[in-house]
Formats: structure tokens, sequence, C-alpha cells
């Protein structure tokens, strides 16, 4: 086996919003770096991002960073480490502001300043009311983002290699990383990377779910490689269901419709949030809003014929404001609900949407296991958890997090490329034989299993045993289902063997990084008996002892899922913020 | 459900087994309530023949993957409902560019003349500790050019990009050249004319407007073509 080998300072998996923020730092401090990307870079799913990216501006009303803080600590349900968390605020005008000299075509007020608008969770004076804290370009806010990162980076000569898919992680002995296993899309060749730092940032994993807002590219490909080479994957039950998909398509919906005055409806035309959240009423947080829409639906007040959504109402907005600052939405929803925004409301459904947990990470975006630092390996973005998200996301954090951790993570890997000696180690080739065997596997299997028809059983199985409720018979069968599903996943075969441009392949790889996740995310949600943030189930009871199902004297801590015979364990919560006071443990209500 | 029968002639060529290319007949089954897009269809169209090759990422028109030629016109496949097209549907990869397989093309030239125009803010003044200001009506100037998807609908159906796409920029350059120039925060006009100033590079463009007609985001790169040539002839006055 001669597998070629490049050589780099470093390498980063993924040219999404975390990948490219990262590269900049790399590129610009003359580190000789490749970008590898499944996609076009301006391809990658941070493009979808609609309603905006939040830092205490205050530039329509007084802001806080420390106001922020507190809200992402009261939307992550205390799961979210606070150091991390209190990090990423304190940051965020200044990432916000350095994308606005990259050339971030954002909105304007009259006085020349980013525009804000209201989001979901996101409150003035420490939970009083709706803050203007989310800035935006018009409605397609992750778009200009991309493309400025991307274009900043044509600036600073960053080395791509477009249409790259990574395979497996390579370890040494000590298990420092060395690289990574790659395989050229066009021609099906495989190479080493081999780098002195290497950084995931590969994005989320929804296509785990049969309905999701996620990009068909979206399969969790970090998170299976981390999986394959012993790292843990930490707090994978938490998947936030987006309150707005459009009913039917699945297609995203910003929360950004309701900052701008947007209403949720049941059949009868009730503004039903007013009940579930009488003080931010539509602009609760995110799994506040989807658990209502689903009460409202389960309860026979669903609109349509089959009674199985509700409606996002914005034909009370002027049609200006629709125009200028909704207009990717108003053709989102003429292309795929069929309906004018302006003259009627839009059917939504909640739909998956992005995962809190991920590659366990702290604030520089260094990977930690058991306390240490994995050497050479970071992680940034949706693929990694540091945590700032805990339990569950408010909307425009997730913009926020690519800009802090993809520029900390990028940081953090100079100096670390600085200090470590000229010359690359010896390679180390048990994992990439081990990558090797796994495509060569594909290559050969007889008699085995569908790739479609494996995927379909594994998203059928998490969209009914892992939705937005959550129930503990049907959790525990789930374990058993997609453990079936494991099996045909590790047979699967495919007809097409040619070697040029194989989606039939890629597709296959991408499905044995798909089921990791799957079983990361069943088997710790079987076991989290309380109801926290995005994950609530039907035996965790709302008590006095324990408000909303939430059991912070047996569960206030971290799981940590090990692909090696599906062990679990915790790990604390860090309460303790960087420089300010501890955020106490409080009831949540919006 | 009624599943509905959807009728294809797809371009085929793999060329790890094919001598040269070839049109295949073939058919789908789609249920009409849920799967009303092309994509939708194809995407269908691969479980029954995995080996139909194709881009595609976001499926809602904004990451720009999934750009062919649908009954003879460019589009994306995602946003394109089935019921407004003429079966069999036609589909071919993106013309003009050499083909991979199938339905994926190579796009290094695409993308070869995009990097071309200095595809990012240039102001060497240094950076305020806030945002650089900007007014609303400067804002507005950029709206219906930076919301472009690359996905190369509209130099791909230009001709003069089909003669010569090594030295003209194509519809899709030039409107991301205007829309740096167009950029208050952006002092490069200069330069960025300099750049254009060449009997190919921008003056190929003969506003024949088959951009305009096929761009699946409704921009109009003839229209920022007009305003760089404006530029250029102020110039020189």
């Amino acid at each position: 086996m001669a597998i070629p080998v490049r050589k780099f300072d470093a390498v980063i998996v993924g040219a999404g919003g975390a990948g490219l923020r990262a590269a900049l730092q790399l590129s610009e401090a003359g580190l000789k770096t490749a970008v590898l990307s499944k996609v076009f870079p301006t391809r990658s799913h941070t493009v979808a991002a609609q309603g905006g990216v939040s830092a205490s501006l205050g530039n329509s009303e007084p802001d806080h960073w420390h106001w922020h803080m507190y809200d992402t600590v009261k939307g992550s349900d205390w799961l979210g480490d606070q150091d991390a968390i209190e990090f990423m605020c304190r940051e965020a005008p200044n990432v916000v502001v350095e994308l606005e000299h990259f050339g971030m075509p954002f909105d304007r007020n009259a006085d020349g300043s980013i525009y804000q608008r209201p989001f979901g969770g996101h409150m003035s004076n420490f939970g009083e009311k709706p803050v203007r804290r989310a800035c935006a370009a018009a409605d397609r806010t992750g778009h200009a983002m991309l493309h400025a990162l991307y274009q900043r980076n044509v600036r600073a000569n960053t080395q791509f290699f477009v249409e790259w898919m990574a395979l497996d992680l390579v370890r040494d002995a000590e298990g420092n990383v060395q690289g990574v296993v790659a395989m050229e899309m066009e021609t099906s060749e495989i190479y080493v990377f081999q780098a002195k730092a290497t950084l995931f940032a590969t994005g989320g994993a929804g296509r785990i779910f049969a309905s999701s807002t996620n990009a068909f590219i979206n399969t969790g490909d970090g998170l299976g490689m981390a999986a394959r080479a012993g790292i843990p994957l930490e707090d994978m039950e938490f998947w936030q269901f987006h309150p707005t998909g459009v009913a039917g398509a699945g297609v995203l919906i910003t929360e950004g419709v309701r900052g701008e005055g947007g209403i949720l409806r049941n059949a009868q035309g009730e503004r039903f949030m007013e009940r579930y959240a009488p003080n931010a009423k539509d602009l609760a947080s995110r799994d506040v809003v989807s658990r209502a829409m689903v009460t409202e639906i389960n309860e026979g007040r669903g609109c349509g014929p089959n009674k199985d959504h509700v409606l996002l109402d914005i034909t009370h907005l002027d049609p200006e404001v629709i125009m200028s600052k909704l207009p990717g939405i108003r053709e989102i929803s003429i292309k795929f609900a069929g309906v004018d925004p302006i003259k009627a409301p839009i059917p939504v459904v909640p739909t998956c949407h992005y995962q809190m947990g991920g590659i366990p990470t702290n604030y520089k975006g260094e990977v930690v296991v058991d306390g240490n630092t994995v050497q050479g390996f970071y992680a940034a973005g949706e693929v990694a958890c540091a945590s700032v998200h805990g339990a569950n996301r408010l909307g425009t954090n997730s913009l926020l997090d690519l800009l802090v951790f993809g520029k900390s993570s990028g940081n953090s890997m100079i100096d670390y490329i600085k200090a470590a000696p000229k010359d690359l180690p010896e390679l180390h080739t048990a994992d990439v034989e081990r990558s090797v065997a796994r495509v060569e596997r594909l290559n050969t299997q007889k008699n085995g299993s569908n790739v479609h028809e494996a995927r379909s059983a594994m998203q059928r199985t998490m969209q009914a045993h892992c939705g937005v409720f959550r129930f503990k018979d049907m959790l525990a069968q789930g374990v058993e289902k997609i453990l079936e599903v494991e099996k045909l996943v590790k047979t699967t075969e495919i007809a097409d063997k040619s070697k040029t441009f194989n989606t039939a392949r890629i597709e296959a790889l991408e499905l044995e990084n798909l089921i990791e996740v799957a079983k990361a995310t069943m088997i710790s949600a079987n076991a989290r008996t309380e109801s926290r943030g995005a994950h609530v189930r039907d035996d965790a009871a709302d008590t006095p002892e324990n408000p909303n199902g939430r059991d912070d004297q047996n569960w206030l801590k971290h799981t940590l899922w090990h692909r090696d015979g599906n062990r679990l364990d915790y790990k604390p919560v860090n309460l303790k913020p960087l420089t300010v006071e501890t955020i106490a443990l409080k009831t949540r209500s919006y | 459900m009624s599943m509905q029968t959807v009728k294809f002639r797809i371009y085929r060529y793999d060329p790890d087994k094919d001598a040269k290319p070839y049109m295949q007949d073939i058919s789908v089954e789609v249920d009409p309530s849920t799967e009303r897009k092309l994509l939708d269809a194809l995407v269908k169209l691969k479980v029954v023949d995995e080996s139909l090759s194709f881009r595609r990422s976001c499926r809602e028109g904004v990451c720009g993957s999934d750009a062919m030629n649908i009954n003879g016109k460019n589009g994306l496949a995602c946003i394109t409902d089935i019921d407004t097209l003429k079966q069999p549907i036609e589909v071919r990869p993106l013309p003009g560019l050499p083909v991979i397989r199938d339905l994926i093309v190579d796009m290094t030239q695409f993308f070869k003349q995009y990097h071309s125009i200095k595809p990012y803010v240039i102001n060497d003044t240094p950076a305020p500790d806030r945002e650089r200001l900007q007014s609303q009506e400067d804002r507005k100037e950029l709206d219906g050019l930076y919301e472009c998807i690359l996905c190369a609908c509209c130099s791909t159906s230009c001709p003069s990009f089909w003669w010569n796409p090594d030295k003209f920029v194509g519809p899709a350059g030039l409107l991301a050249a205007y829309r740096f120039i167009a950029d208050t925060r952006d002092t490069a006009t200069n330069e960025r004319l300099d750049n254009l100033e060449d009997p190919y590079r921008l003056f190929r463009c003969h506003t024949i407007m088959n951009c305009v007609d096929v761009c699946p985001k409704e921009l109009n790169p003839t229209k920022a073509i007009g305003k760089i040539k404006e530029l250029m002839l102020k110039r020189v006055a």
C-alpha cells in the first residue's frame, strides 16, 4: 500500500463559516494550510443561515455582553459551560465588526451603523424584554457571511482542496493527531494530509432525521471520523427542532420573521404563544416554541386538512418591510409553500435543525478528552461542543459560534504549530490502513445491504423515536432499532464501482458517519432521564423539586458517548465564568 | 396518495466506461404532494439508478450546486417545479464547460474568472474600532448584486462566454466586479476598471441578456455590466 502523503502546517476539514474563519487566521499568519471541502466553499451549509449573527453592539438600544451571556446560559438550560459562553459573548462585538471590515454587506440603520433585529431568547437587562441584538443582511445573513469569508480567503491566498472528502483521522500510538486520510471525489484517489495541527469544521448531521432543514451534505463526517478514532461525543441527545420549517418541505423560515413581528397562530387563529410564554411570546427560545406548536397540533388545534401544522402570519406587516427585510423568506414561501406571505400565512412545523452536542472542546477550540487536550486536534462550529449552546441554542448564536471559535481555534493552532518541531514526525500508518480498508470493503462487498434503504431506516427511526417530545419506551426501542440499522450499514454494497466522481460511493461513506451520530444521539437520549432544553421526555415530570422536569441533582452534567461498546460517562458542567460571577441556576420561563 | 410518472431524457457519460456520451430515457414515480421539484425526482431516480451523478446540497436555491440545463434552459433543479416542465424532461449538464461525469461539469474556468476580478473589498485605510459606516442608500446599491450564488447558470448560457471562457470574465464575474465597485467601503474602483479595460474581459458582452433570463435569483448582470461600461466612459471624459 503506497498512499501518497501531502504535508502541511495545518489541515482544516470543512469550508463553512468556522473552517473559513480559522483558515483566514492561519493563512494571514503565513502558515501552509490546506482546507478540504466536499463542496465548493460557498456551497457549505452556513450559506442557508438567514436571520442574523448576535452581538451586543447596542446600535438601536442599550445592550451588554453580560446580558447576552445571561440569555445564552438561560437558553442552554444551564448545561452550557459558562467560561466558553462568557468568552463568546465578550468576543461577539469584535468578530462582527471584523466581519464588517471584511466586506460583509450588513443592512444599515439611518446613522449608517449595522442594523439589528430582535430574536428569540435575546433580552435586555438579564431577561427583562426582547432586545435588538441580531446583526442582519436582510434574511440572507449566512449567505452574505459565507461569501464575505470566502472572499477574504481568496485575498489571503488560502489553499483549497475542493471536492475532497476526509475519510478518517490519523493518530499516532500516543493518540496525538497527525492529520487525515482524504479522497479526491473526481478521481477517487486517496491521500494522507499530514499536518502539525488538524481542525474539524465539518458542521452538523441533521440528515440523521427524516425531516430536517439541513442540506444533503450535513452528514456528520467529523463526528463519524472522531468517533472511529476513539474520541467521545458530548451531549448528543440535544437536537434543536426549529419551530418554523415549511410544512412538508422542511426548508427553513428564519426566526427573524418573528423578530420583525410575525405571529404564530393555531386553527382558531389564536396567538397561542401568549399562553406558553406570556412575556416573550413568539420570541421565546426555540425549544419552548417548538413544544408549544406540537402541543397545539397534538390537542387538535393544528391547521390544514390534516391539522398537522400551524401558521406563521406576517400579513399585518407593511409589505415594504417584507420586501426589504425578508425577501428571501418571501421567495422560499412562494416556491416551497405556494404562498405569498404578504397575502396569506405560511404553513410551518417544527423541523430538525441543529445539533447542540459534538466533539468536546474548550473555548480555545482544543479537543479535550478526560481533562487533557488531544495534541494537534481542534474542532469548531456545529461539529464542536465547547459547550456554548448546552441543551438549547439561541437563534443567531450559531453564526457567532463560527466566527468566535473559528478564530480562537485558528489562533490556538498558530501557537501550537509555532511551538512544534520544524519537521513533521514519522507518519503512523495504522489508522491510514484502517481507512483504506473501509473503502476497500465497500468496493468488494457482495450480497450486501442497500445504502438508500439503510439510510431511510435510520432516518425513520430517529424521527419516530427521538423527536420534539420523547418517551421512555420509544427511546428504549429506538436504541434496539438503531443498533439493527447499524448492522445494515456495516454491509452496504454499491453497484457503481466507477472511479470518476462516484457519488454512490460518497453517499455510502457518509452513511457510515451518520450512523455513528444516530447511535450517539439515541443512546445518550435514552440514558438521560430528565427533561432539559431540547430534550424533553414523558417520564421526567414537572414537580416542585424538578421544575419542567429538570433534575439538577442528578443531571447537571455533560454526556460523553464512546463508540467503543456504546459506553457513556459524564463530566461536570463548568459553572465558573472567566471573569464574572456564576449565573446561578434558576427555573427557566419566558 | 396517487403517484405520478415523470419521464426523463438525461445526458449520461462516465469516462470510466462510456466511449461517448448518450441520452438515457428513464422514468420515475413521484408523490406530487411532497415531491414537487425536479431535484426531488432526480434524487428518486438515483435510488433506481445509483450511477446517475449530479451535485446537490441545500435543496432550497441558496448554495448553487444543482445548476443544469433543463429542457434547453439553465436553472436550479431544486427550485424548478416538475409540473412546469414539458416531458420527457431533457436534462443536460451546463453548456460550454467540460463534463466530468453525467451532469457534473468542471467549473475551474468559471471560478478562475470570478477570482480574476479580485472579489473582496479593498480598503487600505486603517480599520476603525467600530464598523465602517454606510448609509442606507449606499447599502441599497448592493442589492441585486451581493445575492449571487455562483451557480454559473448565467455564464454558461452566454455565447460570448462559450467562445472565450478564458478571456471574457462572463456575467457572474462582472456582476461581482460591480458589487465591489458599488460598495462605498471599497477604494479600488480605478484599479478595478483598469483590470477590465480590455477588448475581451468586459467588452465581449453584447447584451444578449441570456444571463438575465436564466438567473435563478432574478439578478441582472447585464445591468451591472452596463454600469461598469458607463463608469469607463465617464473616466475617459
